[in-house]
């Protein structure tokens, strides 16, 4: 086994299990998460993802002169509900700190953050794993801060910091609510590093959604995960250097990034070199990571208490409150929902996979039987969603309108195929199911005098199939109940019809 | 010289508000005076002016003035200061004109918002006449560190008028205005007050909201009024005092009565008052033509009926030191924001340098000496490796003056010192000297560690060099009142004493010169 | 004595982002070699006092998450030394700050 090198790119040269013979590899894992709050973390401009640039800002937010933070309670809120989901200890007196350092998209040239006292601290997350096993991830802290500006770089090859002739600033996100969770280092992870790493990042992002404080969209930046790794020689009892790695922008990224970086260390210490302490950037292309630029002296950020701001004293009651307001983990609410539908795991999967869970279980809540609920979600909504290329909680039709739609096949108003056309329509954006339903004349026809007559018109039209009919010849109906189903343009009840057709040429 | 200038803001309203003057007349007698004795607003004049102005927006305050008359004419409900002129300190951003901190790198800056005191003060129907000097930053204690030139004080022209808020004390003192703003760190308000004979008040910390006060020292930094008399302060104080939802810090309470405690106090009565004379702010390096003022107020003090007490202080050996850190470190965060990107001063960017590079020579070029000094030392204050020895120290001395503070108050209802060490010193006397230049806030820092109020009111003159001494006066955090009102039975029994000083210096000569 | 040479200025200098001549180099290496002496007295305090960051008595105080009216947008940029595409125009940045 030789270590490949490449011009250019840094190959991993070993598979984690070769890693794994020499190395124990350790983690940390600082996810970055955005808040969905109506406001920032210190203003009350609106926190929106994709506004035209430099329209949410104000003088607190752009850092002008005199102006001065306001906390934003609702994200103090979901800070401690995070903690809570996270088996956290909610710290009795804690407060903001500057964080110093220059840098053009952080108006202030601080960052208002947490430092000694994160607002909670010492959790732990339980995270299934792929293999059926669970692993314990012990949190650190997870503290709030404020985010950044975005800059856009111009000239050059554009787009790229390197090489650009300047750059461009919008400072929209600057002050939006983040909350920094940050693990303590997660050992003995051993070959299974990478798939932990993946599993935490999945899980933790399943509980935050499930809190409904977080888009959690690592495709826009409202989740984002920084990758710590060393490796400790076998039997060491101390950690090696490590490196971290940014820009890890989805969840199967994680993965590849950690794996990634135990192979490359493991390159560079096997062959006699050490291991730099350094930022790494992950590239998604080719699931490499290369060094950040070199820093000439240790970052020093002169922390000190954010004078303008009094300190944070939660108090029990507060906190009992919001913990009685925690949703189920999602795992154990998925684990719940399979015995109460009975669902085989495969079923699950394929509901989970699709993004059907959520949708079902609200279906089901509105009113629908499970079976039919899933069934709908499944198959024809999937299609409309595949045709329309969105996922389906993208799809224009809520829980409850699909649960109408069910209702209405049940009470025999609709057939499953009127059903389709119905939903169709709610798709369309015609309104609600009842609406599609008057709106296109939808209703199964249950006039038995009206049927009675298209039926009797049907065989006038066709004497020699009626001539079968009444000669015993039942199979020929299909083509009578196929002219009346024409007829009344797919709007009767195909099996009244055919009983109608055999009544009438007894 | 118009008596209009000379007359207190109490005055002025009632006159105003009986119609017996319009607010344009008086504004227009102190615009007037401005022009007679300010000099061109650059500083340009040489030692001629007073220089107490940045900016005056003679437009916009008789336009105010116009408006507060036609309120006052339409009978309705008016706050007790309509129509009275008020100048800015020039670190309260205004949206009708500029705000400089009397630094270059604010410069072509037009903020768009208004600070609550400053709105405060529209919506009270008083007149903004401009924006006064300061030292950069409101960093120093001469105004002399302003990048436009120093203001002068009106009692001696070739010397400084204290600072930082040298600028807002001096036109109150020349009567280029009845009442000012200033903002008080380590002593910015009442240090002046007292070189210039003027009133300066420092109320307890959160009391004023700092929103649009553009911060030195976040946990030191107050708003305050300057005025010729402490019920005048009183008044401005009640104007732009009381909680702010923009200010976090700001209290959520009501203001103590000081307007009320200031009429109590004018009717001379201290029976019962227990005043605290701190040992700790007196003797060597104390000018003995000030201790000598200063051991007469006592005095006066004793005659009105308080019970005079020595206490002691010895923590607050600490405050100089502990200041020194304190505000530096937080001023090396809080002017980092200036960095050529949003507003201000850009200089080098020709296109191939970075922004680095563009930040450090902005900052260079934008920043005076001291402030440059200052943001390196607060830099090095909380450098990893110094945090510990000094900044972390400094928070201890803090709690220890607090404890002092609350051992004092504990005995005494209010505590005394003289305002500063000396008189006002000559222009270029401490410049070159940083540690000298500290020095003249040895008495002011104390109040603002601790947060409590504290104010100066003027005691008569030097008897070596004949310029005006302050009485410091300090309450327990939230009782103002008490201050205001040991303020006014002394500076009324002062006012009817034969040596009374003239409230307002002739500057004849300033006058017939232009 | 604290010992604030002429390099250690020039690292604060660059930490604070201040382009600081030779000329300056001396003068702020002696002035605050001086003043750090003199308030290096606060290193008389006992460890165990606890510290004092702020005088603020309250604690909890929080703002309702309503939205509020931002500042039009030419207003926000009417203050920049310049701007372009509706954003503050900067010169290049090297690297990041990480
Ligand atoms: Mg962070
Ligand atoms: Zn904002």
């Amino acid at each position: 086994m030789t270590a490949v090198s490449t011009p250019g790119v840094e190959a991993a040269p070993y598979t984690v299990e070769e890693v794994c013979e020499h190395f124990d590899p350790v983690m940390g894992l600082e996810v970055h998460v955005e808040l969905n709050t109506a406001t920032k973390m210190f203003c009350g401009c609106a926190n929106a993802f994709g506004a035209e640039p430099n329209t949410n800002i104000c003088p607190v937010c752009l850092g002008l002169p005199g102006s001065l933070p306001r906390v934003n309670g609702a994200a103090v809120e979901s800070a401690i509900k995070i903690g809570l989901a996270l088996n956290c200890r909610v710290r009795e007196r804690s407060g903001f700190a500057r964080k110093n350092y220059f840098y053009p998209d952080m108006p202030k040239n601080f960052q208002i953050s947490q430092y000694e006292d994160p607002i909670v601290f010492d959790g732990y997350l339980d995270v299934p794993l792929d293999d059926g096993g669970t692993w314990r991830v012990e949190i650190e802290r997870a503290h709030m801060e404020e985010d950044t500006g975005k800059s856009l770089h111009v000239g050059g090859a554009t787009g790229r910091i390197h090489g650009a002739d300047y750059s461009l600033l919008d400072y929209n996100r600057s002050g939006v609510p983040l909350i920094e969770i940050v693990t303590k280092p997660i050992v003995g992870a051993r070959d299974r590093a990478p798939m932990v790493a993946r599993a935490y990042v999945t899980a933790l992002r399943d509980i935050l959604r499930g809190l409904g404080v977080s888009d959690v969209r690592m495709d826009q930046g409202s989740m984002r995960c920084d990758a710590n790794v060393s490796l400790t020689p076998k039997g060491s009892p101390v950690f090696g250097t490590r490196t971290e790695t940014k820009n890890v922008n989805s969840l199967r990224s994680v993965e590849r990034a950690v794996r990634y970086e135990m192979g490359r260390q493991a390159g560079v210490l096997l062959s006699g070199g050490t291991v730099r302490q350094e930022t790494r950037h992950f590239d998604e292309q080719s699931g490499t990571t290369s060094p950040g630029r070199a820093k000439e002296t240790l970052a020093d950020y002169r922390y000190f208490p954010e004078p303008d701001l009094p300190p944070l004293e939660p108090g029990s009651a507060w906190v009992e409150s919001l913990r009685a307001g925690l949703p189920e983990r999602p795992w154990e609410r998925r684990a719940r929902i399979q015995t109460e539908w009975s669902l085989s795991d495969e079923e699950l999967r394929d509901l989970v996979n699709a993004n059907a869970l959520d949708l079902v279980a609200d279906t089901v809540e509105a009113g629908a039987p499970p079976e039919a609920a899933r069934s709908w979600w499944v198959s024809y909504l999937l299609q409309q969603a595949n045709k329309r290329e969105v996922t389906l909680p993208e799809l224009s039709i809520t829980p409850a309108q699909v649960a109408r739609v069910i209702a209405l096949v049940a009470e025999g108003t609709l057939t499953n195929k009127l059903a389709r056309q119905v939903v169709d329509g709610v798709l369309e954006g015609e309104g609600d199911p009842d609406e599609v339903v008057a709106g296109r004349g939808l209703a199964v026809v249950s006039d038995e005098s009206a049927l009675t007559a298209a039926v009797d018109e049907a065989l006038a039209a066709q004497p020699a199939v009626a001539e079968k009919i009444r000669a015993g010849k039942t199979k020929a109906a299909g083509a009578i109940v196929g002219a009346v189903m024409k007829a009344t343009r797919g709007q009767a009840d195909a099996a009244r019809v055919q009983e109608l057709v055999l009544e009438r040429c007894r | 010289m118009s008596d209009m200038i000379s007359l207190d803001a109490a005055e002025l309203a009632r006159r105003i508000h009986a119609r017996e003057v319009s607010s344009v007349e008086v504004t227009r007698a102190h615009l007037q005076r401005i022009e007679a004795v300010d000099g061109p607003s650059d500083g340009s004049a040489g030692p001629d002016g007073v220089h107490a102005f940045l900016h005056v927006d003679a437009d916009g305050a008789l336009a105010a003035a116009e408006a507060a008359d036609r309120a006052i004419a339409e009978g309705g409900p008016v706050s007790p200061l309509a129509g009275v002129p008020v100048a800015l300190k020039d670190n309260l951003t205004t949206t009708d004109m500029p705000t400089t901190c009397a630094s270059r790198i604010l410069d072509g800056w037009r903020p768009p918002y208004d600070a609550t005191v400053v709105a405060r003060l529209r919506a009270a129907g008083l007149v903004p006449l401009g924006k006064t000097n300061l030292d950069e930053f409101a960093m120093g204690s001469s105004t002399e560190n302003s990048a436009f030139g120093p203001t002068r004080n009106p009692w001696d022209l070739t010397r400084v008028p204290g600072g930082s808020g040298g600028g807002s004390s001096a036109s109150v003192a020349a009567g280029e205005a009845p009442l000012a703003l200033g903002s008080d760190t380590g002593g910015s308000i009442r240090q002046p007050g007292a070189v210039t004979g003027t009133v300066g008040v420092k109320p307890t910390y959160g009391t004023v909201s700092r929103y649009g006060l553009v911060a030195f020292s976040s946990s030191l930094d107050q708003i305050g009024p300057c005025a010729r008399s402490v019920l005048d302060a009183a008044l401005l104080h009640e104007v732009v005092g009381g909680h702010d939802r923009c200010d976090q810090t700001s209290v959520n309470a009501p203001l103590p009565p000081v307007v009320e405690a200031a009429l109590a106090g004018a009717r001379g009565d201290l029976a019962g008052v227990r005043v605290g004379v701190v040992g700790e702010l007196s003797g060597e390096g104390y000018q003995p033509g000030v201790l000598a003022a200063f051991t007469d107020a006592v005095r006066t003090l004793g005659e009105l009926g308080a019970e005079v007490v020595e206490v002691s202080c010895p923590s607050f050996s600490y405050a100089l030191p502990a200041y020194y850190l304190i505000a530096p470190s937080e001023a090396s965060s809080n002017l980092a924001r200036f960095d050529a990107m949003r507003y201000g001063l850009r200089v080098g960017d020709d296109g191939e340098r970075s922004t680095d590079e563009v930040m450090s020579l902005t900052r260079e070029a934008g920043f005076g000496a001291e402030v440059k000094r200052r943001i390196m030392i607060g830099t090095h204050a909380l450098s990893a490796g110094s945090y510990d020895a000094l900044y972390g120290k400094a928070q201890k001395a803090r709690t220890l003056i607090v404890r002092d503070f609350t051992a004092a108050f504990e005995t005494c209802d209010v505590l005394v010192s003289p305002t500063t060490p000396t008189t006002a010193f000559a222009i270029g006397e401490r410049v070159d000297d940083p540690l000298a230049m500290y020095l003249a806030d040895l008495c002011t820092i104390p109040a603002n560690l601790a947060g409590n109020a504290a104010l100066s009111v003027p005691c008569g003159t030097s008897p070596d060099d004949g310029l005006p001494v302050g009485l410091q006066v300090m309450a327990p955090a939230l009782a103002d009142d008490r201050a205001y009102r040991v303020a006014a039975a002394y500076e009324t029994a002062r006012s009817s004493t034969p040596d009374a000083a003239p409230r307002i210096p002739e500057l004849r000569a300033l006058e017939t010169t232009r | 004595m604290s010992d604030i040479t002429r390099d250690d200025v020039a690292h604060l200098a660059r930490l604070a982002r201040l382009a600081v001549t030779d000329e300056e180099l001396d003068t702020f290496s002696r002035q605050i070699d001086a003043i750090v002496d003199t308030v290096s007295a606060v290193g008389d305090i006992p460890d165990d006092v606890p510290p004092t960051a702020q005088v603020v008595p309250q604690t909890n105080v929080l703002r309702a998450d309503a939205t509020e009216p931002s500042l039009p947008r030419d207003v926000a940029l009417a203050g920049a030394p310049a701007a372009e595409e509706g954003r503050f125009r900067v010169p290049r940045i090297l690297g990041e700050e990480l």
